[in-house]
């Protein structure tokens, strides 16, 4: 959805079963269907021991996880590439419907560290508003390496679009572009990496998850592993449809590649080294529909972002124009005559209106396969079928051909 | 008692709620009548004034003030305050357009009626059964009819 | 008895209502001394002028008495105060005894010593009586004079007008509502009443009605030498406090019954408002008597509110005038005629002659503190904002506010919140 190119979105090529007579149906308005789900790294096993009380305890000790009613959360949006009143009603639909949103890496607020518990602060290459308080701040802290929308590159916010309250929580100066650098620039090999995710466990004192989030480039299923190893517990793979408030043209058409294949491998890979309970991987890149989120689970993913979906459901036309920051949908932009156009009451419905009808979707669709909880679909490749494409692709994707 | 707080952050200044008002107001109930022939013809006009200054806007109605200037000001007993609702209520056939309401309003809420020596000021839509017209028709919640 | 009111006009229904917001028990005793409930006085003039008949003249429905609980003595006037038994004696030979005792009594028309005012077919125009006779008058009559070219002068000579009489008001300062007008806002209203054929001549008053051996009245000598043939004269000068009653009952009285922050007068339990009170002004801090309509009400409100035992301050009277000229409507508030060799006040004047249309402001240190209005009067409200309120005017504000574009914007933002958002927060 972020990149005009005429690439197959293999979405549309895949189609998922349904029950018929073997394995009936479940009717999601009559049973419980469970789609919570826990990010972070998972045990091998767990030690369950019979207590003093009689009652069994759990006597392994689990490592951080970010809870979620429903794995569908709110993409990483700067505060400065968008509008203030989005994070707000970001902040209040997250917390509304028990999922969470990323604050890109423009800083958090501090009227929304109440909102903490659904929000996961991003550490980005230009470390923008990253202090103590920040990181302490979310229920899970996210070092973002890579963006789908321009690989290789760092994120930027044009000078025009910088008001005061973008520039305090930021920490830079009114009216400079705010780019960040392509590297992290104490990031030079996996090894820096692993320095940084523990200092940052070091920093939240181990309470919350650390995730990675990487763009979806060629050898992604080996850099994938490398981060798991790093000790991350989130790995964010982010495909190149994803969207972008300003990025080069030539890189937003012409680098990273797509999710679903990027996702697949990642998936296979960590499963073929006997890592894959390690991390858990949450998919980005395009996702338009509650069909693509359940492709994407049964792919592999345990949970996806939404990015560009957020921002269509509070009324963006996808004019391409985020970058000169006069959004006439009060969006993209801080300037006060247009932002005042996002009421954060209005747009908070409009997002928990979002995540719940996507919900639904997915309970029917889940009843549909005769399953009743979306664990049971996690991976489960056998789940999805390709119509029309190669035997090549199909391969990368782990799926069979429709009719087999 | 309920009444129409402005909210001047989210007020876009699109003026829907002067339609809505007049619309509601009208005798066809159409708003393209209303604003088409009404308005020059009947000089249908709206009780609500959308101020504008710089990048803020806000819209503004009768307040039904607890202790109304206009009744205070009224010489013939045209506006006076409703006990059992608590609006301030406006008798067209008391006034005789003197203006003192105009005059006495700190709030810019009362305004002359563009062909008949009377006034126009907000009844809260008395009479229509959903409520302030102005109200439904904000499309960003800038306008809210609650008690406080 | 709680509550007893002398007096039954807009003070009185204005003390009422204060009451009424607090106590609603307690039964409130009013003694008026015309006939009629309370009337909305202004209306004499429409009524005299054939614009409206008797039955719109009254300032509340017909039920507002029985549902506030009020006990009306019409036709009744109040002869003494005993403020030390706490007790009024009527003319009927009653003697009420009050715990809380409001003075509403008003004013009286000023008539000066002219020589010849004694007699017949000289009127005052100050009350309901004054009009029904001079509207039986005005069928037999063809001329009138009236001295006095201030608020009631000019209303009286218009509705004699309308009924056909052909009127000349005398006005002795140099221009008409001298207090009220500034040169210019009287030069265009004098402007449309001689359009329509109303005579008005300033600078000159009358010396002496002359009549006739009979007592019959001729004409009007006037000061400066002519003489006008006239049936009848209305003496239309001004009004002054009615505060006798007050006085002889050792109440301190100075130009008015003078009354505290919280309407009361010096004598326990006994308050005054209205156009009999000498209150705080608004604007000047002092205390004067601002015979204006909605300061009656309001002073009236403020007494009846205190009269039950709450603690309201009286915010201050402000001088505000409405008046339309056959189609010419003015408005005028605050001060209007500043003090010419007083550089703290700064004057912003607007006129086009052509349309009629005129625009004073009047500030002092950075307040708006007076403006009149001729013509285009749409926006009074929003500059009555400024003077009532008091608000600082900042510079660009002010720019805007001279243009003719005053607006609740220009209102400091927590000014703004307390009037629109009182008691609300918006949330995270």
């Amino acid at each position: 959805m972020g990149s005009p190119v005429d690439i197959p979105v293999y979405w549309d090529r895949m189609l998922l079963d349904a029950s018929q007579v073997t394995n009936p149906s479940i009717d999601p308005l009559r049973e419980p269907m469970e789609l919570k789900t826990f990010l972070g790294a998972k045990p091998k096993k767990v030690n369950i021991v019979t207590g003093k009380n009689g009652k069994p305890e759990l006597k392994t000790k689990l490592t951080p996880q970010l809870e979620l009613d429903i794995p569908i959360m709110f993409a990483a949006m700067s505060f400065g590439a968008i509008n203030f009143n989005l994070h707000r009603a970001m902040a209040r639909a997250a917390t509304a419907t028990g999922t969470a949103y990323n604050t890109g890496e423009g800083g958090l607020h501090k009227s929304l560290y109440k909102y903490g518990k659904n929000t996961i602060v991003q550490v980005a290459s230009g470390r923008f508003g990253v202090h103590l308080d920040y990181l302490k701040a979310g229920a899970g802290i996210e070092i973002k390496v890579g963006q789908g929308a321009k690989p290789g590159i760092g994120g930027h916010l044009p000078g025009e679009k910088i008001n005061d309250k973008v520039s305090e929580t930021r920490m830079v100066p009114i009216g400079s572009d705010a780019i960040s650098p392509a590297p992290h620039h104490d990031i030079y090999s996996i090894e820096d990496l692993l320095q940084l995710i523990y200092a940052l466990k070091e920093a939240s004192e181990y309470k919350v998850p650390i995730s990675v989030k990487i763009a979806a480039v060629h050898n992604v299923a080996a850099i994938a592993s490398g981060i798991a190893r790093a000790g991350a517990d989130i790995i964010t793979v982010d495909g190149m449809r994803g969207g972008t408030g300003a990025a080069p043209a030539m890189i937003r058409d012409n680098v990273g590649i797509p999710i679903e294949l990027a996702l697949a491998q990642v998936d296979q890979r960590l499963r073929d080294e006997g890592i894959r309970n390690n991390v858990s991987v949450v998919a980005a890149g395009g996702i338009r529909c509650a069909g693509d989120v359940i492709k994407a689970i049964a792919l592999g993913a345990d949970a996806v972002y939404i990015g560009t979906a957020t921002l269509i459901a509070v009324g963006c036309t996808i004019c391409g124009r985020c970058y000169t920051g006069k959004c006439p949908w009060g969006i993209a932009t801080n300037d006060p005559k247009l932002s005042k156009r996002q009421n954060p009451d209005i747009a908070a419905k409009k997002l928990t209106n979002l995540i719940r009808a996507w919900g639904h979707e997915i309970e029917e669709m889940l009843g549909g396969m005769g399953l009743n909880s979306i664990e049971s679909l996690r991976g489960n490749r056998d789940k999805l079928r390709g119509v029309g494409l190669s035997d090549t692709e199909l391969d990368i994707l782990g799926i069979k051909h429709a009719g087999r | 008692m309920k009444r129409v707080y402005p909210d001047k952050n989210y007020c876009i200044g699109c003026h829907l709620c002067e339609l809505a008002c007049i619309t509601a107001h009208s005798k066809s109930k159409d708003l393209i009548i209303a604003y088409r022939e009404e308005r020059g013809k009947d000089g249908l006009s709206p009780c609500k004034r959308v101020f504008e200054k710089g990048d803020t806007c806000v819209a503004i109605s009768c307040r039904h003030c607890d202790e109304p200037s206009c009744v205070a000001a009224c010489i013939s007993g045209g506006l006076h305050k409703d006990p059992e609702t608590g609006r301030t209520v406006y008798d067209r056939n008391k006034c005789v357009g003197c203006w003192s309401c105009l005059m006495a309003c700190p709030y810019g809420a009362i305004r002359r009626h563009p062909t008949e020596g009377k006034i126009v000021k907000c009844d809260l839509c008395d009479g229509r059964e959903e409520g302030p017209a102005c109200v439904a028709a904000c499309p960003n919640a800038a306008l809210k009819f609650e008690e406080r | 008895m709680k509550y007893v009111i002398i007096g039954n006009g807009v003070a009185s229904i204005g003390a009422i209502e204060g009451i009424r917001k607090v106590d609603t028990e307690n039964e409130i005793l009013v003694i008026g001394a015309e006939d009629s409930p309370a009337y909305g006085r202004p209306l004499i003039s429409y009524l005299l002028a054939g614009k409206i008949g008797p039955e719109r003249l009254a300032l509340r429905p017909k039920d507002f008495y029985g549902k506030s609980n009020v006990t009306l003595k019409l036709g009744t006037r109040v002869e003494s105060i005993d403020t030390k038994a706490q007790t009024v004696q009527t003319n009927k030979g009653e003697s009420i005894e009050y715990e809380n005792l409001l003075i509403a009594t008003g004013g009286i028309p000023f008539t000066p010593p002219i020589p010849g005012s004694e007699g017949k077919d000289v009127y005052n125009f100050t009350n309901l009586e004054h009009a029904q006779t001079l509207i039986s008058k005005a069928r037999n009559i063809k001329r009138a004079v009236v001295i006095g070219g201030g608020l009631i002068g000019l209303k009286a000579g218009e509705s004699l007008f309308d009924r056909g009489v052909d009127v000349t008001i005398l006005e002795l300062s140099p221009r008409i509502l001298s207090l009220a007008f500034d040169e210019n806002a009287a030069s265009l209203a004098g402007g449309r009443l001689a359009e329509v054929g109303l005579n008005v001549r300033c600078g000159v008053t009358a010396k002496e009605i002359q009549r006739d051996a009979d007592g019959e009245l001729k004409g009007v000598h006037l000061t400066d030498g002519d003489f006008l043939q006239t049936d009848v004269v209305v003496i239309a000068i001004g009004v002054i406090p009615n505060y006798n009653l007050a006085k002889e009952s050792d109440i301190a009285v100075d130009r008015g019954i003078k009354v505290d922050d919280h309407m009361r007068t010096s004598a326990k339990g006994v308050f005054a408002a209205g156009d009999v009170a000498q209150a705080k002004d608004l604007l000047f801090g002092d205390d004067r008597v601002i015979p204006i309509w909605t300061n009656a009400y309001n002073q009236g409100f403020c007494a009846g509110k205190n009269m039950t035992g709450t603690d309201i301050e009286f915010k201050g009277s402000l001088a505000m005038n409405s008046i339309s000229f056959y189609g010419l409507p003015t408005i005028s508030v605050g001060t209007v005629n500043p003090p010419k060799d007083d550089s703290s006040y700064e004057v912003a004047v607007h006129l086009d002659e052509k349309k009629k249309s005129y625009r004073k402001l009047v500030f002092q240190n950075d307040h708006l503190v007076g403006y009149v209005l001729v013509g285009d009067i749409d926006m009074a409200g929003m500059y009555t904002a400024f003077v009532k309120f008091q608000m600082a005017v900042p510079e660009d504000a002010k720019k805007q506010i001279m243009a003719g574009e005053p607006d609740v914007l220009m209102w400091p933002d927590d000014f703004f919140k307390e009037t629109w958002n009182p008691g609300w927060e918006e949330a995270d």
